[in-house]
């Protein structure tokens, strides 16, 4: 059984006890435990259900390549699925429960799957499900889903909260082990700025469990004066539980600190993403052990050596009373010792190796522990925990020689360097013979935006299993250089024990035959086996891509930690290839999965965008508006009064604005300054119209077009002086419009002395709309407005009520209508202004659906509804807003191609069904047959339809094919349904064809 | 080819699966084929299988750089849809959706075709209008649409938050026989059914030149030496106006990563595919359980099939306004690929200016669901000079200025 030893546990506090739950259980573990720890501390070795067969599974690791161990932790807004328990903190209250599995973890019927794995090898479900047809939808699919999974959906909102930080930096090192440390100590020392990160909340890593000696002294020793030395000094930004998670171009460097995962109740954020732009990036990650291709390796109770000390040494736990370690490397004896240690039994260690190891091997066997060489296991006995191991020869086909009891089998198979940082953005790797591991390739970085390279990794991620000091101390010397500083740091002394060489055991014994091979694990958690990965090479799936996806060899979620250089190890056997050769599959962030609400950061719900607010906004808000998103604003729609529905709104505004007076909110009408001498030559080529012709004190309404023809924006030009207008956009086309300018000034005309700004923001800008317009107006009393002094098409600055004004005569609703800007501060108040002197006529604000059915009454396009990118000004019967004087203007040429120049283009007209009814949105009309695609043709379409308060039916607008020369015609426009509706082509504009209301 | 089956599968677990041949042969290069078709992705694969199904050229080659299937056809979010609002687009898009229905039992290789509904959100006014007209044109186009009022999309997709509070949904346009299918298995379906058909698929070929005599092609350079074609078909998206430029000619395309990531599988919580193009994301959840989320493209032109970061960024957060649920999943891994725009964001599948060479390109950031068709119109046009499915896409277009612009309808998440 697991327990807890009577002593020992470096990182446990025994003094502070933390309860906590596991499947409803009430068990206790101390401060300082893992999730993982404390469950073996409680005998609970096993955790999980694996993917696709469901057989039991154990821990197998102690860190973040745990592939089993995975928990759905905390329940309704705090809950999380596929929690890895290695690297989940501890603490008093916490609640785990293992996922994956049905009616409970112990007895799991899903687990059948594992009897019938000999018919869903690799690949099966590509092979069968195929008929008949409907099943895989309705039958076969369903049963998969429902099997597949891990954890449990989330379902209450996140209740947690999350930040986004910052930091610059010379020199980031990822991975705070002794190389890590010694790296940051000298790059600090030489004056750089340097940024520390380390998953665990522990610094100095393996080396303190290994037993590495430094200047003499234990490990922990050197560890705690450097971490001292480093947090002392003011260059040096040190974060523990923070994991480097993503390494992007240019130096760019996401990493992923956990700052209350192991404090829930803590105030603040629960996770911190930090964006760094880093000079030079040192991955100073060690290395992750591999575990060993041998039968029943996947039962509860066989884990990595490593993990095994790890869990004696740091948490005082003991997994096994009898442990049997099995190895092709040196390393593992290293576990044995602290076992032998801490008083438990090690019946054997079967070395696949012939030779056997070093000093470490005459270290156990002086311990008393039987060392048997060239051995191998056969077979694990047990189900859901280890019983014992048969051994066999390595050499042979797995006859068992002997039977061991034992309670625990911790395996190695070597170390691979963790490269993913190094890889992530484009790092090489080279295989290793002598060391049987793929290792950073120096001379193939990735490289920076000027070439050079800018990530470099250090000690055991290098491949530097011993002497990590030593090359943690070169690499950073080298970081140094990079980023123009010198260092002369010396590294301090290691005790190394010299090892013997490993030797690559990939399958255990070499001739396991099928029986054998089709239980040895590769991927615990998808559960691919050595059969798998053999019978992709057999089909055909050579490319190791390809073995990966037919076999879901490293798709678990530990992307293939423990797994992928075994599996593609078996792949290049079975191709005979070398296995650099193969390679590797691609390395992509992040290096252990990150929250999704981390990457969101702060930015939630109102604000999860920029929100902006028009000056009224909040008068809005209190006034019944039914808001409606345009681009980042919010416009009313309408404003409702009592229960009233949005229709009524509409249809009151809208009588209202026609009979008397209404107000608009339209400070969200984009509005750009273009000043300089060459303003008129530049707005001549932005607009189809002249507009360096245009007068001071005068408006133009313009049109904008896209390099190919296509209407793009429309808006209002004022011509403020000699080398000053004002354009305004559309609410959405704002930033667009802005940024479409700065493009051709700055790429193609950037010798033409033009600036723009965005200046939207700066006003409020209020249109005074309707027959009582000029009243209000002229009750606040200022300039004047009459029609002599400011006519249509006009605009002046002025005071109206006091306010400093600029008064815009323009219309789009066809009534008598002004558009005043104000500062933007004042706009509240102006609006306030206006709304009590307009009292006594009948003023009331209107939304933008009313704007929007005034101008179709009046036959004014709209930017979105008439044109949709395929729309040039030509559709829309515009010609008189093209100019025919200027040599040139952006879209001109485009418009002479020639589709553009086609007699057949569909043409704007009116629309009126022959009922009165509203034509459905976006209804096209129907002409005779099918085309060569068998679908029906069509000859027009809706683009614009509302009913009109004003006139009391259905109007629209929409283009048609010769639609101005079949005034009259009555078209069919078939409904979704397949009824038909009725309308006839009419002239679009609907409401005072003269003009004569809005010019007065 | 020996069929597949549960009873095949039955037969080989008694003999520890030892019969099963190899999914497509390894072969040399012939030295000559009637038509060499430039990339093995999803649509070269394609075009090879309806060259030798409809049209009977089975004397074909599919000349691979990587592994077959590795560019774009193996990174897609999968998801299969044919609403589109241009008559061209629905055409071959629709096509190609159908042949998905039957395609597991044409190809004798379940790709898992999955018709389980894809929405497309409505969270804007303007959004409701170009749905509701898609609806109306899809109706006319024979794609099976409708637009759906939000309580109904809360019905289909109950994981979503549709009250805003920034973009309310208000209602969707729905295509109930849209969804997934298995983007590996489609290549290594077709990829088998081409290699039973005798065509040679040539994996770590590199094609390096295109040769022509007299305006016409004669073959292709490549790592493995010259092999000669009367026909040559260039289907290498993300590399299209390189190999284009090998055949002397220039496309009217941009590249441009596009990415996507993937969250830790958890059980079943979302049967549908949503798109909510907005907010520009988009997720569904595959078979094993992980929530695959797309968004729009990065906006810098590239080669390198990686990404920036900020893109996930934006795509996440605003998936989690409309999926608060997917704030407490964590992301397992992001990818990126290249793809091919086109000043329309509509395809090119099109005769070129050499005889004998035929491009298909340019699907941007939708080619995956379009796989059967655009291979089946393009061996028509490479078979017979014309095909009505691909007679739109013509480069000629752009010189005439007759686009095929979605983006009114389809927005990023093309």
């Amino acid at each position: 059984m697991s327990t807890r030893l009577s002593q020992g546990g470096r990182l446990i506090d025994r003094s502070a006890q933390q309860g906590f739950s596991f499947n409803g259980k009430r068990l206790k573990g101390y401060a300082g435990d893992t999730l993982a720890s404390a469950l073996l501390a409680n005998d609970q070795m096993l955790m999980g259900r694996s993917f696709k067969y469901h057989r039991p599974r154990g821990v197998i690791a102690s860190g973040a390549e745990e592939p089993n161990a995975l928990m759905n932790l905390g329940a309704e807004g705090k809950f999380e699925p596929n929690a890895r328990a290695t690297t989940t903190p501890l603490f008093d209250g916490l609640e785990a429960a293992s996922q994956n599995h049905f009616p409970s973890l112990e007895f799991d019927v899903g687990a059948l799957n594992t009897h019938l794995s000999r018919f869903l090898p690799a690949g099966f479900y590509y092979k069968m499900f195929i008929h008949p047809r409907p099943f895989w939808k309705h039958i076969y699919e369903p049963f998969i889903r429902q099997s597949a999974g891990l954890g449990k959906a989330p379902k209450a909102r996140d209740v947690d909260t999350y930040e986004h930080f910052y930091a610059f930096c010379d020199v980031l090192i990822i991975g705070g082990g002794i190389a890590g440390l010694q790296a940051a100590k000298v790059a600090a020392d030489a004056g750089l700025e340097v940024m520390l990160v380390e998953q665990d909340p522990h610094w100095g890593g393996r080396a303190p469990v290994d037993g590495t000696g430094i200047d003499g002294k234990p490990a922990q020793d050197w560890i705690d004066t450097t971490v001292a030395a480093l947090g002392d000094m003011p260059n040096v930004t040190l974060r523990a539980r923070c994991m480097g998670a993503g390494v992007y171009d240019h130096g760019y460097v996401l990493c992923y600190e956990r700052l209350t995962d192991h404090a829930p109740k803590a105030a603040g954020p629960r996770h911190r993403l930090w964006r760094v732009r880093a000079k030079q990036v040192v991955t100073a990650t060690g290395a992750i052990e591999r575990p060993l291709s041998f039968a029943g390796n996947d039962i509860p109770g066989v884990m990595l050596a490593g993990a095994v000390r790890d869990y004696v040494v740091n948490y005082g736990v003991s997994i096994g009373d009898r442990t049997v370690v099995v190895t092709n490397n040196d390393d593992a004896y290293r576990t044995a010792i602290a076992l032998k240690e801490a008083g438990l039994e090690v019946p054997a260690i079967i070395d696949a190796r012939t030779g056997g190891a070093g000093a470490l091997g005459d270290q156990a066997k002086a311990l008393g522990i039987r060392v048997e060489t060239g051995k191998a296991i056969a077979k694990v006995k047990g189900g859901k925990r280890v019983t014992g191991v048969g051994i066999c020869a390595q050499a042979g086909e797995g006859s068992i020689l002997e039977e061991i009891a034992c309670d625990c089998v911790t395996m190695s198979g070597g170390w691979s360097p963790v490269v993913h940082l190094w890889s992530h953005c484009g790092g090489k790797l080279i295989w290793d013979d002598a060391l049987a591991m793929f290792r950073p390739d120096g001379d193939r970085a990735p490289t920076s935006h000027d070439g050079n390279p800018f990530v470099i990794t250090a000690g055991a991620a290098n491949g530097a299993l011993s002497d990590v000091l030593a090359d943690a101390t070169a690499q950073a010397a080298e970081v140094v250089s990079r980023c123009g500083g010198k260092t002369d740091a010396a590294a301090p002394t290691e005790a190394n024990t010299a090892e013997n060489a490993i030797e690559p055991i990939w399958l255990m014994p070499q001739g396991a035959a099928h029986k054998l091979r089709s239980k040895s694990w590769l991927d615990f958690q998808n559960d691919v086996k050595v059969s798998d990965v053999q019978l992709a090479a057999q089909e055909g799936f050579e490319s190791v891509e390809h073995a990966k996806r037919y076999t879901t060899l490293g798709m678990a979620t530990d992307q293939g930690k423990t797994s992928n250089i075994n599996g593609l190890a078996i792949l290049s056997k079975e191709l005979g290839v070398d296995i650099p050769q193969v390679g590797t599959t691609t390395f992509r962030p992040p290096y252990t999965p990150i929250s999704m609400g981390a990457i969101a950061g702060e930015a939630r719900h109102e604000i999860f965008q920029p929100l902006r607010k028009t000056p009224m906004h909040d008068w809005h808000d209190a006034n019944g508006a039914h808001w409606e998103p345009v681009g980042h604003w919010r416009r009313p729609y309408c404003f409702l009064r009592g229960d009233e529905t949005p229709e009524k709104a509409v249809h009151r505004e809208v009588l209202n604005t026609r009979e008397k007076l209404g107000l608009l909110d339209a400070s969200t009408l984009g509005k750009i300054i273009v000043k300089g001498p060459d303003a008129g030559k530049f707005l001549d080529m932005m607009y189809t119209n002249m507009m360096s012709n245009l007068k001071p004190g005068r408006c133009r309404y313009g049109l904008m077009c896209s390099e190919n023809g296509f209407l793009s924006d429309d808006g209002v030009v004022a011509r403020i002086s000699d080398d000053t207008w004002l354009c305004h956009t559309t609410s959405g086309g704002a930033d667009r419009i802005h940024a479409h300018m700065e493009e051709w000034l700055q790429t193609e005309w950037w010798d033409w002395k033009v600036y723009t700004a965005n200046v939207t923001e700066q006003y409020a800008q209020v249109a005074v709309v309707g027959p009582n317009a000029r009243k209000v107006l002229e009750k606040l009393g200022g300039m004047d407005v009459s029609a002599d002094a400011l006519s249509f098409m006009g605009w002046a600055d002025g005071t109206i009520g006091g306010f400093d004004v600029r008064v815009y005569r323009i219309s789009f609703s066809g009534e008598l209508s002004y558009e005043i800007a104000v500062p933007a501060n004042q706009g509240r108040a102006f609006w306030d202004a206006l709304l009590e002197a307009g009292e006594e006529f009948g003023v009331m604000p209107y939304g933008t659906e009313a704007l929007h059915i005034m101008r179709a009454e009046k036959g004014f396009i709209m930017i979105g509804d008439e044109t949709d990118g395929t729309v040039i000004p030509q559709d829309l019967n515009l010609h008189w807003a093209i100019s025919k004087k200027k040599d040139d203007f952006l879209g001109k040429r485009a418009q002479m191609r020639s589709h553009m120049a086609d007699p057949n283009r569909w043409k704007l007209v009116g629309l009126e069904t022959t009922d009165g009814s509203v034509l459905p949105d976006g209804a096209y009309a129907v002409g005779e047959g099918t085309n060569a695609n068998g679908q029906r043709n069509m000859i027009g379409r809706v683009t614009s339809t509302y009913h009109s308060p004003t006139l009391g039916k259905g109007i629209a607008m929409g283009l048609v094919h010769h639609g101005p020369d079949r005034m009259g015609e009555v078209l069919d426009f078939p409904r979704v349904d397949g009824t038909v509706v009725k309308a006839k082509i009419v002239d679009p504009v609907f409401y005072d064809k003269e003009g004569a209301k809005q010019n007065v | 080819m020996k069929r597949y089956s549960a009873f095949a599968i039955a037969r080989e677990a008694f003999r520890y699966h030892t019969g099963w041949e190899r999914a497509w042969r390894s072969p040399e290069p012939k030295k000559k084929y009637d038509a060499i078709i430039v990339g093995a992705g999803g649509h070269g694969l394609a075009t090879a299988y309806y060259l030798g199904k409809n049209h009977g050229i089975k004397n074909v080659a599919i000349l691979e750089k990587g592994w077959l299937g590795g560019g774009n056809t193996g990174r897609n979010t999968t998801i299969i849809r044919s609403n589109y609002l241009q008559d061209p687009s629905a055409a071959i898009y629709e096509k190609a959706r159908s042949l998905y229905e039957d395609l597991s039992q044409d190809l004798n290789y379940n790709v898992m075709f999955s018709p389980r509904g894809v929405i497309m959100l409505a969270q804007t006014e303007h959004e409701v209008r170009g749905y509701k007209r898609t609806a109306h044109a899809n109706a006319l186009q024979g794609v099976a649409t409708e637009y759906i009022d939000a309580r109904r999309v809360k019905e289909l997709c109950p994981i979503m938050h549709i009250e805003g509070p920034r973009y309310p949904v208000l209602g969707g346009l729905w295509q109930p026989r849209g969804g997934t299918a298995r983007h590996d298995a489609v290549a290594w379906g077709y990829a088998r059914a081409c290699s039973d058909m005798g065509m040679d698929i040539i994996q770590k070929c590199e094609v390096t030149g295109v040769r022509r005599e007299n305006g016409k092609v004669v073959g292709v350079d490549t790592t493995k030496g010259a092999i000669d074609c009367d026909r040559l078909g260039i289907v290498v998206a993300g590399h299209s106006g390189v190999v284009a430029d090998m055949a002397g000619f220039r496309l009217p395309i941009e590249s441009v990563p596009l990415q996507a990531l993937v969250s830790e599988p958890i059980k079943p919580c979302m049967d549908v595919v949503v798109m909510a193009n907005t907010v520009h994301g988009y997720m569904s959840q595959s078979d094993k359980g992980e929530m695959v989320i797309g968004g729009g493209t990065d906006g810098h032109n590239a080669y390198t099939q990686r990404g920036s970061f900020h893109h996930i960024e934006e795509t996440v957060r605003a998936l989690i306004e409309t999926f608060p649920m997917i704030s407490r999943l964590k992301m397992l891994r992001q990818w990126g690929g290249i793809v091919d725009v086109t000043g329309d964001r509509s395809p090119i599948l099109s005769k070129t200016p050499v005889e004998g060479v035929f491009i298909n390109c340019g699907w941007g950031t939708g080619g995956f669901k379009a796989i059967p068709g655009s291979g089946w119109g393009f061996a028509e046009l490479m078979a017979t000079g014309h095909s009505p499915l691909t007679a739109e896409f013509g480069l000629d277009r752009f010189r005439e200025g007759r686009f095929i612009d979605e983006s009114v309808a389809a927005g990023v998440a093309h």
